[in-house]
């Protein structure tokens, strides 16, 4: 008798042991480069350098330095990301959420050729526009100026945005726009007031995944901003030197990854509230 | 005064898509008119068109004077209860009531107490602050209710309001509805599929088909003399048997036996007839008309049982209400048929032909 709720907990056990060793393996092959920036940062030159690893640095192997070291001008370029990433992110929400509200409720013609069009230049890799998109940054004196960034990220954002909210848009509700009209909201009103608040979830989600495109791209970054003061995070990270041409300083570079995906992790804990939630939860009998 | 008036509505989609063909109908203050008709008939449609969601193809919507037909539906002062409730899910209940008040730039003192008083009648004042999440269904139909009530609009329009509630809460707030909608003294137009609500809720009720009204009557008419064979069968649970049979002379053959014909002119060479369960009886000495078969099943329904008969010497099939305490046999089995009871139809276009 009392062997089967024993035998039954063991087996309990073990499922929960493999359980926690997949998740805790899972979690580890994910996070482990970027555990191993965050060391490294925290690292002096002698212990990043030492051989065998320094795993598990003691007290006078730790130091701030390579965080200190990247100076003022670290910051500039922070604000420089925040500003295109934010801007451009906003734009492609401003002028994607419309496009997608429109695809999705109006019997447009040619609403298939459109979206076949939208499919396309999404899937077309954005990294060989550079040479003819640096043509036109010239021709129009775009360079060294923030929105040589901005109408790019803009513009290949814009795909992505207009097909994940369409496909928000077409299964919100229709009765809550007739319904609205019949209580006698005009068009935008009924848009602002009614639509836009339950479409935040899906808008937050593709803001967030534009602004980190933004927020990471290189080539168009390294290509049409040359002026120190107006680069952006991953330029000035590749750019970081070492004293010698034979050193490379993996210290500062270390500490310098790590402040710049910091925005981004805060960023996606900040809303990541705001995307799980189904805010539409009770417009209809569910 | 204000009475609604439809003339020759007709709304198409597509060369072959016409949920409205020519609908012509009038509601008038206190009357209560319910669209009744099988899924697809286009009673939403119609609804939407009244509302002003669709434009019509042709014809016009009417109130009292005004004609309506191009009106914005915001403008036309009617109001909509939808079968999936529409509540804001971002408001609170209380604002969710007060919109159509606030953007009518009614005085907010007013809106305040006009919003208090639906929600008293409704029973909804301590769930003035909550979201429509935080709601029971039955509580969400209630706020949409109120949505509609708290406007005092000229004309109701009710979507199926009913059909996302479970069996026992549908029949209370059914009677709920009525006593509220007796007091408004307006038109409502009501939709629904459900042929008890329609029985028992209306005024008048439209039985639609195809686009087109079938009969248009009081729910006991609809019962006692539906206007065609689709009205017979669609109207009354269970439902009328219904048979194709020949005529011979001024007898209509059924099986072995015959029924006696009313005085058709000419004569038909079939007739489909509709007998109700209920009219159909266990045959005693006296009876004059009867039938005999053998018994194919047994059902219960509620109070009574369901008896299907096979008729001797045909294929048809006579379903028939007996009460569970008389005593009959299985193997021949002997019906009366009332003879007044029985609804003849032609047998082409499926009209009516008795009076
Ligand atoms: N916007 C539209 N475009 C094209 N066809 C439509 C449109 N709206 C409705 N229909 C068609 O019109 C017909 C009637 O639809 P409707 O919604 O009026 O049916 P209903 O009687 O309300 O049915 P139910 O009881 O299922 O609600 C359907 O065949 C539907 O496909
Ligand atoms: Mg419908």
């Amino acid at each position: 008798m009392t062997t089967m709720p024993t035998t039954f907990l063991k087996s309990l056990n073990w499922k929960k042991v493999l359980l926690w060793t997949g998740v805790i393996f899972l979690v580890l092959f994910c996070l482990a480069p970027l555990l191993w920036q965050v060391l490294t940062s925290l690292k002096t030159n002698d212990a990043i350098a030492k051989l065998p690893t320094v795993y598990f640095p003691n007290s006078q192997q730790l130091t701030l330095d390579h965080y200190l070291i990247l100076g003022g001008k670290f910051l500039r370029y922070m604000l420089n990301s925040a500003f295109v990433s934010f801007t451009s992110t906003l734009i492609c929400l401003a002028v994607g959420a419309p496009a997608a509200y429109t695809l999705a409720r109006l019997k447009i013609p040619g609403e298939q050729i459109i979206l076949a069009c939208v499919l396309v230049v999404s899937l077309f890799p954005y990294v060989l526009l550079f040479l003819g998109l640096l043509e036109l940054v010239k021709f129009f004196g775009l360079g060294n100026n923030y929105l040589s960034l901005i109408i790019p990220y803009t513009a290949i954002n814009l795909p992505l945005t207009i097909l994940v909210l369409r496909s928000f848009f077409q299964q919100l509700p229709k009765d809550l726009e007739d319904s609205a009209r019949i209580d006698g909201y005009n068009t935008l009103q009924m848009l602002l007031q009614i639509v836009l608040p339950m479409t935040i979830p899906a808008l937050v989600t593709t803001g967030i995944l534009a602004f980190i495109f933004a927020w990471n791209e290189f080539i168009f970054a390294l290509t049409f901003i040359t002026r120190d003061t107006l680069q952006t995070i991953p330029i000035a990270i590749s750019k970081i030197g070492g004293a010698s041409a034979f050193e490379i300083p993996y210290g500062p570079i270390a500490a310098a990854t790590i402040l710049g995906t910091l925005p981004l992790v805060i960023l996606v804990l900040i809303f990541q509230q705001r995307i799980v939630q189904g805010i539409t939860a009770g417009a209809v009998k569910g | 005064m204000a009475q609604l008036k439809l003339q020759n509505l007709r709304k198409q989609f597509a060369p072959n898509v016409v949920p409205v063909k020519d609908i012509s109908l009038t509601v008038d203050d206190g009357e209560f008119l319910t669209l009744l008709g099988p899924s697809g008939c286009g009673k939403s449609t119609l609804l939407r068109l009244i509302a002003g969601l669709e434009q019509p193809t042709a014809g016009q919507v009417v109130v009292g004077e005004n004609n309506l037909t191009h009106i914005p539906p915001g403008d036309r002062n009617m109001a909509m209860v939808f079968q999936s409730y529409a509540l804001y899910p971002h408001m609170t209940v209380a604002a969710n009531i007060a919109t159509s008040l606030k953007i009518r730039k009614t005085p907010p003192g007013e809106i305040q107490q006009r919003v208090h008083t639906v929600a008293d009648t409704l029973g909804l004042s301590h769930l003035l602050d909550r979201k429509p999440g935080q709601l029971s269904g039955g509580q969400r139909q209630r706020v949409a209710l109120a949505r509609a009530l708290v406007r005092n609009p000229e004309v109701f329009l009710l979507d199926e309001p009913l059909s996302n509630l479970d069996a026992l809460l549908r029949e209370q707030v059914r009677e709920e509805l009525k006593e509220l909608f007796e007091k408004q003294n307006k038109p409502v137009v009501y939709v629904t599929h459900d042929q008890t609500e329609a029985m028992t809720l209306s005024s008048q009720v439209a039985v639609l088909l195809d686009g087109l009204i079938q009969q248009l009557d009081p729910p006991s008419r609809i019962y006692t003399h539906p206007a065609n064979k689709f009205v017979a069968g669609f109207v009354g649970s269970p439902q009328m048997n219904l048979l194709a049979l020949e005529c011979q002379g001024d007898r209509a053959i059924l099986g072995d036996f015959s029924l006696p014909l009313p005085s058709f002119s000419p004569q038909p060479s079939g007739i489909d007839i509709g007998i109700r369960p209920e009219d159909l009886s266990l045959a005693t000495e006296d009876d004059k008309i009867t039938v005999q078969g053998s018994v194919s099943l047994v059902e219960h329904f509620g109070r009574e049982l369901l008896v299907s008969v096979k008729i001797k010497g045909s294929h048809h099939t006579l379903r028939i209400l007996i009460n569970p305490d008389l005593q009959w046999e299985k193997e021949d089995i002997k019906l009366a048929v009332n003879p007044h009871r029985i609804h003849w139809f032609d047998e082409k276009t499926g009209d009516r032909l008795n009076p």
